[in-house]
């Protein structure tokens, strides 16, 4: 066992890790932060992203230790400081974004990694980005709609087609 | 997966050294070995992480006008740093996989593994780069010995990639729909003193160069010099569920047409 700490969603937190332990499995079941998703864990669907010193990764494709030191955030970490919905979320739930919900975590943490890149990105180049994350219920076009809506621009009328 | 312990050296020589022990594997970004571990396709005792390493990091333009690119930067990073001076490798990484794969997977792991369907070996051979390694350095055209085999030793780890610059290139990829890998993938560079072109994801002996394509390019680089080729051989050619050898080889000739049209 090794020991690791990171910060998770702006605390810092430790714990002692397997070699194998992946980041998805420290985040849920050490720190019981539940809302990472695993859907395939065989890194195709992207339920399970987070950022990672900024970036969109696979949880369950990177080890614990390897992110030791780093800044990592997910889900939980979303909110406004008050406990409501941030804008992604929000707009996830105006635009009927999702319908069973496993998808959401990878795809909202997916969205805000591409809005940081590229605040208003077209509607082909939010396709472009969630590439990796499969939802099997909605469809897509109303969690392109809700990103769209999110970056502050126009929302395609897809979902009406 | 079977359980290993995992080092992070911060540098080569202490890399290097972790690798000597028996049973030692190097990890790149884990965006192949991850999988294969959960598969038990592999027991290491010990996995050397190559990640914290800052000297294997980053993209530089050398003197000789190459792009050298340490061994463990990932696929994002080339996207952006290569775009202005080598645009025909940058965007080949920014279509690697999906952003997560990107923002993990390395140059160094996708040429150790040489999946026959991986798009940065077609790169490599088809500018005829220089994989640098703890021990040498080693020409493209030595390196790639047929599919999931190269010229690496056990412990030997790719410190730097070096591509030389072309003066227009291209690479196209037909996805296969559901791994997003290359069905088919064609890299044309053109230089100088002749054109190069790659074919990935193809062939049962992995990537190779498509000399009669070269050789019509080289005194003709445009889109109708490659109609008047006959299409490659399709016997040798990998044919699965998503298709043929002979399907696969009419690919190759489509490809190498859209990449020269659309080289820059
Ligand atoms: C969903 C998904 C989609 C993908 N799509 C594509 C695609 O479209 N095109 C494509 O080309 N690839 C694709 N990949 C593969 C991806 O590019 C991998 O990142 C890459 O093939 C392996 O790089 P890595 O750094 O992750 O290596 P790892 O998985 O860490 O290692 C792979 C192998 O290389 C060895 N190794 C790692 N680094 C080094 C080094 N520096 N020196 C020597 N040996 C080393 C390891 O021991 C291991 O045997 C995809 C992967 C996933 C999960
Ligand atoms: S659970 Fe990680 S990609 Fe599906
Ligand atoms: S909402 Fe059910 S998987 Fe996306």
């Amino acid at each position: 066992m090794t020991k690791v700490s990171m910060t998770v969603n702006g605390k810092t937190v430790s714990g002692e890790v397997e070699g194998r332990t992946l980041l998805v499995n420290f985040l849920r079941d050490d720190l019981h932060l539940t809302g990472t998703h695993v859907g395939c864990d065989t890194s195709q669907c992207g339920a399970c992203v987070v950022h990672v010193n900024g970036e969109a990764v696979k949880a369950c494709t990177m080890f614990a230790a390897e992110a030791d030191g780093a800044e990592v955030a997910t889900i939980e970490g979303m909110a406004n400081s008050d406990g409501s919905l941030n804008t992604i979320q929000q707009a996830f739930q105006d635009y009927h974004g999702l319908q069973c919900g496993f998808c959401t975590p990878g795809m909202v943490m997916s969205a805000a990694a591409l809005l940081k890149e590229n605040p208003k990105p077209s509607e082909a180049e939010v396709r472009d980005y969630l590439e990796g994350n499969i939802c099997r219920c909605t469809g897509y076009h109303n969690i392109v709609r809700a990103i769209m809506a999110a970056s502050g621009q126009d929302v395609p009328a897809v979902a009406a087609e | 997966m079977y359980n290993f312990d995992l080092v992070r050296p911060t540098s080569i020589d202490e890399a290097v050294a972790a690798l000597g022990e028996e049973e030692a594997q190097p990890l790149g970004g884990g965006q192949t070995l991850i999988p294969t571990l959960k598969q038990r396709l592999a027991m290491p005792s010990k996995l050397v992480s190559l990640t914290a390493i800052a000297e294997m990091k980053g993209v530089c333009k050398t003197d000789d006008n190459a792009l050298a690119i340490g061994g463990g930067t990932n696929h994002a990073t080339v996207a952006q740093e290569a775009a202005a001076d080598f645009p025909g490798l940058a965007h080949l990484a920014a279509n690697i996989g999906d952003p997560a794969v990107r923002s993990r997977g390395t140059i160094g792991g996708s040429l150790a593994n040489n999946d026959p369907s991986a798009c940065y070996p077609a790169a490599a051979l088809g500018t005829g780069a220089t994989i640098k390694t703890n021990k040498r350095e080693i020409a493209a055209d030595d390196y790639f010995q047929g599919m999931f085999a190269t010229a690496l030793e056990e412990g030997e780890i790719i410190t730097e990639v070096r591509l030389p610059i072309p003066e227009a290139s291209n690479y196209q990829k037909f996805e296969q729909p559901a791994s997003r890998f290359a069905l088919v993938g064609v890299f044309v560079a053109k230089y100088a003193d002749g054109v190069r072109v790659a074919v990935t994801g193809a062939s049962n002996d992995g990537v190779f160069r498509w000399s009669e394509a070269e050789a019509a390019l080289s005194s003709d680089f445009s889109a109708g010099a490659v109609d008047g080729l006959s299409t490659p051989d399709g016997s040798g050619m990998i044919s699965d569920l998503h298709g043929s050898g002979d399907y696969r080889a009419h690919l190759v000739k489509v490809l190498t047409k859209r990449a020269v049209a659309a080289a820059s």
